[in-house]
């Protein structure tokens, strides 16, 4: 039988942020590297953003943020991620993120950290080196 | 200007350049490209010749600044009369915190305010509402009352600055704010001047902060342009902006012609209203960007003059010279500052300031170092300021008006932008106006190619970002102090809100709220209902909340 | 009990996570989706299945949002797949249509799924239709297929459904064209969305000449809804007769057309496993990779090619065909 398994991602706009260029550029270049790109639109609660994850069987979640709220989102979805059972889902972010706080981040579980203008090639490779594997 | 046989002898002259000098030049250094085109895909020559604007007609194409065209300028004397204004984008935390750092800029030099709002309040939600949550003061100020309004704006007398107020949906709310703390302060109504952002068709495809539906955003938007026409003769009901539109990814032709013809739709729309264009439109206001490109930047400011000033003439038949007049505010680039090595920031920062003054605004932004990383700190935004003063007292370029005037390049390049401008709003007027383009998606497309094209050249190294992708370092070596907003911040705005709900005259808000539902459905101009609310401290909420129920919400149309 | 048993029986559970994972397995047609399909399969048959479909620009996702709030205010659990197409450049896939109902997400009684066209061997047909029973068997009153209404493959998807809504707004011009192409023929309910704009009476007209063509012959005469999705004008009135057609084919009729859909599955599946296999056979023969050179240089067309390896092994097969 032929398998046709393709990477599926959630491309998140967590909280009131609007600045959409980056998670559309993002998602356009994931898209053309193959991937099924689910893009939430702006102004997701955390809560609506785990939920989509789950009914859409995602692999990967990348969060774009600039409004400087990440401390109080991020948390909360990887709070939430775990709660509902997903924690085999690989989680990135990318946005306006000074490096200090990067490292509480990465405690999280949030694997990488991209800032605006990192190659889309990066984020592509990354991912691709990084999806979790499915038994 | 030229007469045709002076044109054919350098013509002449320049094909035999071409054939006998040109060629040893390649060969011993070739030309590190074979086509240079500027991003918004104009193709730039080697040399500019007075061949390539053999059609200018000084008196017709340039004139005099202060008259039509008005491409020189719209005052007579520019710079050497007035400085453009100095006014930083500046908001964070709580109304004090940024009541301080309205202080602080002042007394720093600058002669403008401009306030940015938190997320909550641009949205519309209170400081207490849960989508609010975590986003209370973070990237500009928290407003949520009249009461946060008076502190804003304590110690500041509103006869002696004027205020920008960068907010689109809720522009309204935050008007009626303004103008109650003018009447608290007694200042005569006819005496405050300042700008609202109000321009909401752009958030439908560029900023993306629209809470109402395209029709009704509009009607919001012209309730402001109607209501300081008749009680508001200093306010800037509209900034009409582009800055967005560029920072979204769209190239200066595109944020240009999309810009202009958002300027044009509310003339219609004001004069559907049933006001005459010019008394209106001499208050219509204008936001660019300013980009790296040096001289496509300064381009597309002259070329911007000169094309509303012909579009007011020969569209909308304005007798009235100042309905003409283009006066724009400029914020230099947020999307090209990087991240790592901030300080180089500060250099891009300079060469888009000079292209904002060289092509002639009335108000400048410059952005802090420190903004790709965080809202700036004190020192970083006092550097920003300085550039600005610099470039006014110390580069000379202020002692004429419109320096580049002539430039064969910068003439030539400013017909191509205007020409290309008005192909485009040809186009959006054969898709039957803005509206119908933001529902056929065609601005959002165009933006999103634009944005994708230019993150590919980035990818590709056919585009050179210093310290980003080429000239990169392992480690910063002084890490910079970043601003961190308090998070005591929201609790403390969350105690003064509540503490506002339970002192004020709830009967009073309860009356308020009905006759502004009322209002709405009738579909009357909302100001003095609005102005009449906030003034009995109906949240900024509350208000928010019953536009929300007669209007409904607006749901995105999504392009990559 | 093994994986794919429990998955089955966290999908009739109505598990979500179930559900979810349930559906990738199809999607990935893995060895494990066929006996996934054969343990739900017993308890589909429940759900009322619709279909939407409709031009960019018709406010088609705007109002399967109000639809499916509409009838969750009248207390059914609905699942929406949202279909679109695989780039054929890149296999890659942008999924956007759930962004107008997301604020759904978090109800307990509403399940969104979005899925690309993936260019399947058995057709994308097939996938959706397995999210479909998927969403039936985990106990959906209501199951939505939604998809963009151009082109082929999207008439086929729409033949998953019982009830196929076909959605169109004026001033669209000239996409009436394109609706022709099959899906007039087989719209049950058509509606025009954007009703507040001034030309929605004349589409309505324009409709109802062709549709009065269409109804001679059927026994359910295909009606013309209006409706506002923006403000949820007429979709209480549309999902009356939603409920009305689900009615009609619960009579004697839809015997008839359950019997011709089940019959066409079957086949479709015998297809693609004889397909599948024979030409993993064929591939194996020393023929194969000849006669594709053979093609490339003009010696021999494909169809003959395919005789001439398919004469080798299956001399009745070439016979009947």
């Amino acid at each position: 039988m032929q398998s046709t398994r393709k990477i599926r991602v959630l491309i998140a706009k967590p909280g009131l942020d609007s600045h959409d260029r980056g998670a559309k550029v993002v998602a356009r270049a994931l898209r053309d590297a193959g991937m099924e790109v689910i893009y939430t639109g702006l102004r997701q609660t955390p809560e609506q953003i785990v939920e989509t994850a789950l009914q859409e069987d995602v692999d990967v979640i990348g969060l774009s943020i600039l409004s400087g709220a990440h401390k109080a989102l991020f948390p909360r979805i990887m709070e939430l991620l775990k709660q509902k059972g997903l924690t085999d889902v690989m989680v990135f972010a990318g946005g306006i993120i000074p490096e200090e706080d990067i490292p509480e981040l990465k405690k999280l579980d949030i694997k990488e950290i991209f800032g605006p203008g990192t190659p889309t090639e990066t984020i592509i490779q990354f991912v691709l080196e990084n999806i979790p594997k499915r038994t | 200007m030229f007469d045709d046989e002076k044109i054919n002898e350098i013509k002449r002259e320049r094909e035999r350049w071409e054939k006998t000098t040109l060629p040893k030049w390649i060969r011993q250094c070739p030309e590190c490209k074979s086509e240079f085109r500027n991003h918004s895909g104009m193709l730039i020559k080697r040399v500019y010749t007075p061949e390539d604007i053999k059609a200018l007609d000084y008196l017709r194409d340039l004139g005099f600044p202060g008259e039509y065209p008005f491409l020189r300028g719209v005052h007579a004397t520019m710079y050497r009369g007035r400085l453009w204004t100095m006014r930083m984008f500046a908001g964070y935390g709580t109304a004090e915190q940024t009541n301080k750092r309205f202080k602080y800029l002042l007394k720093e030099g600058e002669t403008g305010l401009s306030t940015a709002f938190d997320y909550p309040t641009i949205m519309g939600y209170d400081s207490d509402h849960s989508m609010a949550k975590g986003e209370v003061g973070i990237c500009g100020v928290a407003i949520s009352s009249l009461k946060d309004m008076e502190i804003l704006f304590d110690g500041i007398p509103l006869d002696q600055v004027t205020t920008s107020m960068t907010i689109n949906g809720p522009a309204p709310m935050l008007l009626a704010m303004y103008v109650a703390v003018g009447d608290r302060q007694c200042v005569p109504r006819e005496k405050i001047g300042g700008t609202t952002q109000n321009d909401n068709l752009k958030e439908f495809f560029a900023q993306k902060l629209c809470i109402f539906p395209p029709k009704s955003s509009v009607k919001l938007t012209t309730d402001i342009i109607e209501y300081c026409a008749r009680h508001l003769p200093r306010w800037n009901p509209v900034s009409i902006s582009g800055y967005h539109i560029r920072e979204a990814g769209a190239t200066a032709l595109q944020e240009l012609a999309f810009t202009i013809y958002d300027g044009i739709a509310y003339v219609e729309s004001t004069i559907e209203r049933g006001l005459k264009v010019d008394d209106f439109a001499h208050r219509l206001s204008f936001f660019f960007a300013s980009h790296n490109d040096f001289f496509e930047e300064i381009a597309k400011f002259r070329a911007a003059r000169r094309l509303w000033a012909k579009i007011m003439k020969e569209r909308f038949h304005t007798k009235n010279p100042r309905s003409m007049w283009m006066r724009m505010h400029v914020q230099t680039s947020g999307c090209t500052l990087t991240a790592p090595q901030p300080l180089n920031n500060i250099t891009r920062t300079t060469i888009q300031a000079l292209a904002a003054v060289l092509g002639g605004t009335q108000s400048l932004h410059t952005n802090s170092f420190d903004e790709a990383l965080c809202l700036p700190t004190e020192e970083a935004v006092r550097v920003a300021l300085r550039t600005q003063q610099v470039i006014a007292h110390e580069s000379g370029v202020t002692n004429t008006v419109d320096p580049l005037a002539g430039s064969y390049y910068v003439e030539a390049l400013t017909n191509e932008m205007e020409e290309k401008a008005m192909e485009y709003i040809q186009k959006i007027d054969d898709m039957g106006g803005a509206i119908a383009a933001i529902e056929k998606g065609f601005f959002q497309k165009e933006i999103a190619d634009s944005a994708y094209r230019y993150q590919r050249e980035i990818d590709e190294k056919k585009r050179i970002i210093v310290g980003l992708n080429e000239y990169t370092i392992e480690k910063e070596e002084c890490p910079i102090k970043l601003l961190r907003i308090d998070p005591k911040a929201e609790k403390e705005q969350i105690i003064r809100l509540q503490k506002v709900k339970r002192e004020r005259d709830n009967r009073k808000v309860k009356e308020a709220l009905e006759k502004l539902h009322y209002a709405t459905e009738k579909d009357e101009n909302l100001m003095p209902t609005v102005i009449e609310a906030v003034k009995v401290y109906v949240t900024l909420g509350e208000i928010t909340e019953v536009l929300r129920e007669v209007y409904g919400e607006y749901k995105e149309l999504i392009v990559i | 009990m093994t994986k794919i048993e429990e998955i089955a029986k966290g999908v009739l559970a109505g598990d979500r996570r179930s559900i979810a994972r349930a559906i990738t397995i199809i999607e990935n047609n893995t060895a494990e989706a066929q006996k996934l399909i054969s343990l739900i399969y017993p308890h589909t048959g429940k759900a009322h299945i619709i279909g939407l479909t409709g031009p960019g620009g018709s406010g088609k996702s705007t109002l399967i949002e109000k639809i499916v709030r509409e009838y969750r205010r009248r207390g059914k659990t609905v699942g929406v797949v949202a279909v679109d197409p695989t780039s054929p450049f890149t296999g890659g896939a942008f999924l956007g249509d759930r962004i107008r109902m997301q604020e759904l997400s978090t109800d307990e009684g509403v399940f969104i799924r979005s899925m690309a066209t993936r260019n399947y061997l058995g057709g994308i047909a097939k996938a959706t239709k397995d999210a479909v029973k998927i969403l039936d068997a985990a106990g959906k009153d209501i199951v939505i297929v939604e998809t963009v209404g151009a082109g082929q493959s999207e008439v086929e998807i729409i033949k998953v459904a019982q009830t196929i809504v076909v959605i169109h707004a004026p001033g669209l011009g000239d996409e009436i064209q394109a609706i022709k192409a099959g899906l007039m023929e087989i719209a049950d309910i058509f509606v025009i969305n954007k009703a507040d704009r001034e030309n929605a009476d004349k589409a309505v007209m324009d409709i109802q000449s062709i549709l009065q063509l269409n109804n001679k012959e059927k026994t359910w005469k295909t009606p013309i809804l209006k409706t506002i999705a923006l403000t949820g004008e007429g979709v209480p009135q549309l999902i009356e007769k939603l409920e009305e057609h689900r009615q009609f084919l619960k009579k004697e009729i839809e015997h008839k057309k359950s019997l011709l859909r089940a019959e066409a599955e079957l086949i479709e599946a015998i297809k693609e496993k004889a397909a599948t296999s024979i030409i993993e056979e064929l591939r194996k023969e020393g023929k194969f990779e000849e006669l594709l050179h053979q093609i490339l240089e003009k010696e021999i067309d494909p169809a003959s090619a395919a005789e001439k390896l398919l004469r080798g092994k299956f001399k009745k097969a070439v016979s009947n065909a």
